[in-house]
């Protein structure tokens, strides 16, 4: 939804300055692994303050409920067991969801004006009528996240609560996380945060553990603190280096000026061979005989 | 007046003409969904989400009226030892310096070449184009092969834009070429100047 209160930075398929005269402060959500019982209570404050209801589905043989994101489920707890060492499991519980990145593949991808829009504040919000059902934001995400209506053919994903955080609310999961490991403030705030949580971690055995903040898509606006730092792909294949595909980069990036151009040369290639060596005529006495 | 030739029959005028027509629809709604200075082109359509809906099924009517037409120029598309002299020549032609041309057939090797173009991008586009089709056919590819099919779809789309615009751009250049595909017929001089090869085997001269 489109929020008048909300300052933007960058607007999907734009090619001059978004509105931004006034300024916003950089936010983050923190997500702390090593804190994360598993409960699911972020993923009902979701639904509720979203006013979602996915249907029911099917178990798979693990604690993951939905299995996947949908468009009524913008948030879903991944549970890995993971044998870290010989003999020592591990229960990686990792909420995914939009990351909100600094430089959002789905944005980069939209063909759609507006359709796609990242505040000052750093969220990355879909303005559903403004999108036309193209999926073109699925190839950009670097994350898999957007998920498509069945029911109207639009793209949704997690707001970061943006109706909420303008009006100086924390995001509800955030809100309702029993035990603190879902925290949001300023982006810098969170970081320094985290490196509390870190040495913590270190102390307690965890050497690795590092904040997940991947410089590949500029930094993101939703963070994790991983106990495993060095193999965020023990967490339900959370990418090592995510970044747009350099496919995605080519396709909306410098092609569509070249091949804008090139076409637009084209048709004047043949305006100006047409004004200097003129038509092909078949001379008169041809045409006679 | 000189007495006229038949070119095309009425069947492969709308042939050419319902491929023509869908082109110029599933170009000007691809190109709004490819750069946002071409976006407004989805006003046309009824606005960005019927663009996207329509689009695709443009496409399907496009290339299956191009198999056709296809099937029916195949043979007289395949190049001959005079197409290369005539390319040779390409300066002459351009210049209109068209004295001592090679004799052609019915299609000269410019022609030929946007034949061969088409016949490589059309299937190129429309296979991309299923990949990415939202959202009858999209779910049920990886998402990284619909990376490879947005870059290909664009690319063979732009190719052929570009040869479209050649095409037309001839029609409009070579003066007397018009009527083959809008009444089916050439003049007598006009076969024998472009397409002598072609106008003793109609003529038998």
């Amino acid at each position: 939804m489109a929020l008048q209160s909300l300052d933007i930075a960058a607007r999907s398929a734009t090619t001059t300055p978004s509105p931004q005269a006034r300024g916003a402060i950089p936010v983050a959500k923190l997500i702390d692994i090593s804190k994360c019982i598993g409960c699911k209570a972020c993923q009902v404050a979701c639904m509720e303050w979203n006013d979602l209801r996915d249907e029911i589905g099917t178990t798979a043989g693990t604690y993951d409920n939905p299995r996947d994101l949908t468009d009524q489920s913008w948030t879903v707890m991944r549970f890995s067991e993971v044998e870290v060492q010989e003999g020592r499991l591990e229960w990686l519980i990792r909420k995914d969801g939009c990351m909100h990145c600094a430089d959002p593949g789905c944005l980069k991808a939209c063909p759609s004006p507006g359709a796609i829009v990242k505040y000052a504040n750093g969220i990355v919000d879909f303005h559903e009528e403004n999108c036309i059902g193209c999926g073109y934001c699925l190839t950009g995400c670097p994350f898999n996240i957007p998920r498509f209506s069945k029911k109207d053919h639009k793209a949704y994903k997690c707001t970061l609560c943006s109706d909420r955080v303008a009006v100086g609310l924390e995001p509800a999961c955030v809100k309702t996380c029993p035990t603190g490991a879902i925290v949001f403030g300023s982006k810098e705030d969170m970081i320094h945060h985290a490196e509390g949580r870190i040495a913590d971690l270190q102390e307690r055995g965890y050497s690795k553990a590092a904040l997940y903040d991947p410089a590949g898509v500029g930094g993101t606006h939703v963070m994790y603190v991983l106990q495993h730092g060095d193999q965020p792909e023990l967490y339900a294949g959370l990418p090592n280096d995510p970044g747009i595909s350099p496919l995605v980069s080519l396709w909306k990036g410098i092609t569509k000026p070249l091949m804008s151009a090139g076409i637009g040369l084209a048709v004047l290639a043949g305006f100006f061979h047409f004004v200097s060596a003129g038509p092909k005529e078949v001379e008169e006495e041809e045409e006679r005989s | 007046m000189s007495t006229s030739i038949q070119r095309y029959t009425a069947r492969e005028r709308g042939n050419h003409w319902v491929v023509a027509i869908a082109f110029v629809l599933a170009a000007l709604s691809g190109l709004a969904l490819f750069h946002p200075a071409f976006f407004f082109l989805t006003h046309l359509f009824g606005g960005g989400p019927w663009a996207r809906i329509l689009h695709p099924f443009i496409g399907v009517v496009m290339t299956l009226f191009f198999i056709a037409m296809a099937a029916r120029f195949w043979k007289l598309n395949r190049f001959i030892p005079a197409d290369r002299e005539w390319r040779r020549r390409i300066k002459d032609v351009l210049c209109n310096r068209d004295h001592g041309l090679p004799e052609l057939g019915k299609y000269n090797a410019g022609q030929k070449m946007l034949f061969w173009v088409m016949v490589v991008c059309m299937p190129v586009l429309l296979l991309s184009g299923i990949v990415i089709w939202q959202p009858w056919f999209a779910p049920f590819f990886p998402i990284g092969l619909l990376r490879i099919a947005v870059v290909l779809h664009a690319l063979s789309a732009w190719v052929l834009i570009i040869g479209i615009v050649v095409h037309v751009y001839a029609v409009i250049w070579v003066k007397g070429t018009l009527r083959a595909m809008t009444r089916g017929t050439v003049s007598e001089a006009w076969a024998r100047h472009h397409h002598r090869g072609w106008y003793r085997e109609m003529t038998g001269k």
